[in-house]
C-alpha cells in the first residue's frame, strides 16, 4: 500500500465513499447513487483543491475518525460538527492541514445528518461503472467504512482554496419541498392530493439514502388497480400501500410499482439529506418550469 | 400513447402494451444514436418508457404523441443462450398452475424465445417476456428471504434470473451457472433491454 492512504480509526454509524454517482445506467437497474448533499460535497472538494468529481466521505449522524499516512489538506462540511486534529479543535468548512499520522476526528453532527470530508487528491478506490460511490440499494461500489479500512488517496494537483471559512446553508428547521404534480396524481382521491400539499408531515427515522420516509396523513388511492412497474426519477414521491409518501433519494430503485404522486424539485433535495427525524415537512405545489 | 410530465426535465411515455413499449424504446434508442434526441436516461418498463434529463420535455411530448412509431425492428443481436438445470423447488407448483406435467413445463419454457422487456429490481435483473398469457403465474404467497444467484424464476408474465442472492417472491423453476452481472466485465450486464434469450436444458448432475 502506498503512503497516499487513509486509515479508518472510527467508522461511525454509517460512513460511505461518495462522488457524483453513476447516472446513465438506470436501464440496467443501476441506481444513480452519489453524495446526498451534492452542494456540500462540491464545496469541501473545492476547499481542498479537488475537482468536483473527486470522491469524499459522507458520514451519518456521529461522524468518523481517520488517520492519513501522509500529510494532506482536508475540509469538513455539510452537517456542522466539531473537528479536531490530534485532539486540537480546527475549523469546520475550511481547508485544514493534517500531518502524516495525525488523527482527524469528525464529531457528531450538531445539527443536520450528514457531514462531508474531502481529502486533497480525493479517495481513489476502484471505480465501478465510472463511479466510486457506495450504493446501499444494489451493493455496488466500496462497502461502508469499517474500523481498520484503508482507503487509497490520489495525488493532489491543485492548491487548496485560500479562505478562512466558507459559508454553508444551515440544516433545515422546517423542510420545504417544492413539488410538481404527477405523473400518477390521478391515482389518488382529490382529498388525498389536497392533503399532500396542505397537511403537516414529519421526517421519519426510517429514512436512509434510498428514500426520505415521512410520518403524517396516509394518502388514499382512488383506484385499487395494480401499477405495472415503471421508471422513477430522483425526487419522485412514491406512495406505498401504507399511504405515507417516500421521497426517492440517490440510491432509489430505478423502477417502482407504486404510484408517484409528485416529484420534488432537484434543488430542494440536498436539504432533505440534512433533515433530522422529526423535522416538519411541507410539500408545496409549484408550476413546472 | 400518452406522455406524462415527470418533474421539470423528464417524461413518462405510456403505451398500451409491452410490445409497444419495446417498439418505442427501440425508436428512442435509434434517435439517440443518430443524434436527434439528447437525454440522460431511457428506461423502458412494462407499459412505459421513461426519458430523464431532457432539455425541453414539453416539446418532445407533443412531438411524440403525434409520431408514428414503427414496430420494433427485427433484432440483429445474437440470441444469448442460458444453460439451465430445471430443478427449482417451485417447478411442481408452476406445473399445477399451467395444468401440465413438470416435464412439459421444461419443454414449453425451453422452446420459447424470450426477450428482455426491461431491467430493474437489481443490476442486471431482466424482465423477460415471450410466454403466452395463459402461462402467467402468481408470485409466491410468502417470499423467500434468500433466493440463490442464478435462480431462474417466473412471476406474472415474466421470467427472470437472479443476478445475485437476494430476497424474492418469484416461483423458482431452475438454476443457471452463467454470470448475469459482473461489473469488471464490459458490458457488466449480460442481459439488457432488447436482448433475445433462450434457456437450454442441461442435466442436473
Amino acid at each position: 500500500m502506498t503512503d497516499r492512504a487513509l486509515s479508518v480509526v472510527r467508522a461511525g454509524a454509517l460512513t460511505t465513499v461518495q462522488d457524483l454517482g453513476r447516472p446513465g445506467h438506470a436501464h440496467l437497474g443501476v441506481p444513480r447513487s452519489g453524495a446526498l448533499d451534492g452542494p456540500a460535497a462540491a464545496l469541501v472538494n473545492r476547499l481542498v483543491g479537488n475537482g468536483p468529481e473527486a470522491a469524499v466521505l459522507e458520514t451519518t449522524v456521529n461522524g468518523c475518525a481517520v488517520r492519513p499516512r501522509s500529510t494532506v489538506t482536508v475540509a469538513v462540511g455539510g452537517a456542522p460538527c466539531r473537528v479536531t486534529v490530534d485532539g486540537r479543535p480546527v475549523a469546520w468548512s475550511a481547508p485544514v492541514r493534517v500531518p502524516a499520522g495525525a488523527l482527524l476526528d469528525v464529531g457528531a453532527a450538531l445539527s443536520g445528518v450528514r457531514s462531508y470530508v474531502a481529502v486533497s487528491g480525493g479517495i481513489t478506490v476502484e471505480p465501478v461503472l465510472g463511479s466510486r460511490s457506495t450504493d446501499l440499494l444494489s451493493g455496488l461500489g466500496p462497502p461502508p467504512l469499517a474500523d481498520g479500512t484503508v482507503l487509497p488517496l490520489g495525488r493532489s494537483t491543485q492548491l487548496h482554496a485560500c479562505v478562512d471559512v466558507a459559508p454553508q446553508p444551515a440544516p433545515p428547521a422546517e423542510l420545504v419541498l417544492r413539488v410538481t404534480p404527477g405523473p400518477r396524481d390521478d391515482w389518488f382521491t382529490a382529498a388525498a392530493v389536497h392533503a399532500f400539499t396542505s397537511r403537516a408531515y414529519r421526517v421519519s427515522p426510517a429514512s436512509n439514502r434510498i428514500g426520505l420516509r415521512t410520518e403524517g396523513p396516509a394518502l388514499e388511492r382512488a383506484t385499487t388497480r395494480e401499477l405495472p412497474s415503471e421508471g422513477v426519477v430522483l425526487g419522485a414521491v412514491q406512495v406505498p400501500p401504507d399511504g405515507r409518501p417516500v421521497v426517492f433519494l440517490a440510491d432509489h430503485p430505478t423502477t417502482g410499482g407504486y404510484p408517484v404522486i409528485a416529484v420534488v424539485r432537484a434543488s430542494d433535495l440536498p436539504a432533505a439529506a440534512q433533515a433530522v427525524p422529526g423535522t416538519p415537512i411541507r410539500f408545496v405545489a409549484v408550476r413546472r418550469r | 400513447m400518452r406522455a406524462l410530465p415527470v418533474g421539470d426535465d423528464a417524461l413518462l411515455v405510456e403505451v398500451a402494451s409491452g410490445e409497444e413499449a419495446q417498439a418505442l424504446h427501440a425508436e428512442l434508442l435509434r434517435r439517440r444514436t443518430e443524434g436527434s434526441l439528447s437525454v440522460r436516461e431511457i428506461v423502458p418498463a412494462a407499459r412505459t418508457v421513461l426519458l430523464d434529463g431532457l432539455a425541453d420535455p414539453a416539446r418532445l411530448a407533443s412531438e411524440l404523441t403525434t409520431a408514428d412509431v414503427p414496430p420494433a425492428p427485427p433484432r440483429a443481436r445474437e440470441v444469448v443462450e442460458l444453460p439451465v438445470r430445471y430443478d427449482g423447488p417451485d417447478l411442481a407448483d408452476v406445473a399445477a398452475h399451467w395444468g401440465v406435467s413438470p416435464h412439459e413445463v421444461v419443454r414449453i419454457h425451453a422452446d420459447t424465445e424470450f426477450s428482455v422487456a426491461f431491467c430493474g429490481f437489481a443490476p442486471g435483473f431482466g424482465y423477460l417476456t415471450g410466454l403466452p398469457p395463459r402461462y402467467d403465474v402468481p408470485r409466491r404467497a410468502t417470499p423467500r428471504t434468500a433466493v440463490p444467484a442464478g435462480a431462474v424464476a417466473l412471476a406474472g408474465p415474466y421470467t427472470g434470473v437472479y443476478p445475485r442472492s437476494s430476497p424474492g417472491g418469484w416461483q423458482l423453476i431452475g438454476t443457471t451457472d452463467t454470470v448475469l452481472w459482473d461489473h469488471t466485465r464490459a458490458p457488466a450486464a449480460l442481459l439488457s433491454p432488447g436482448t433475445r434469450v433462450r434457456f437450454v436444458p442441461v442435466g442436473s448432475s
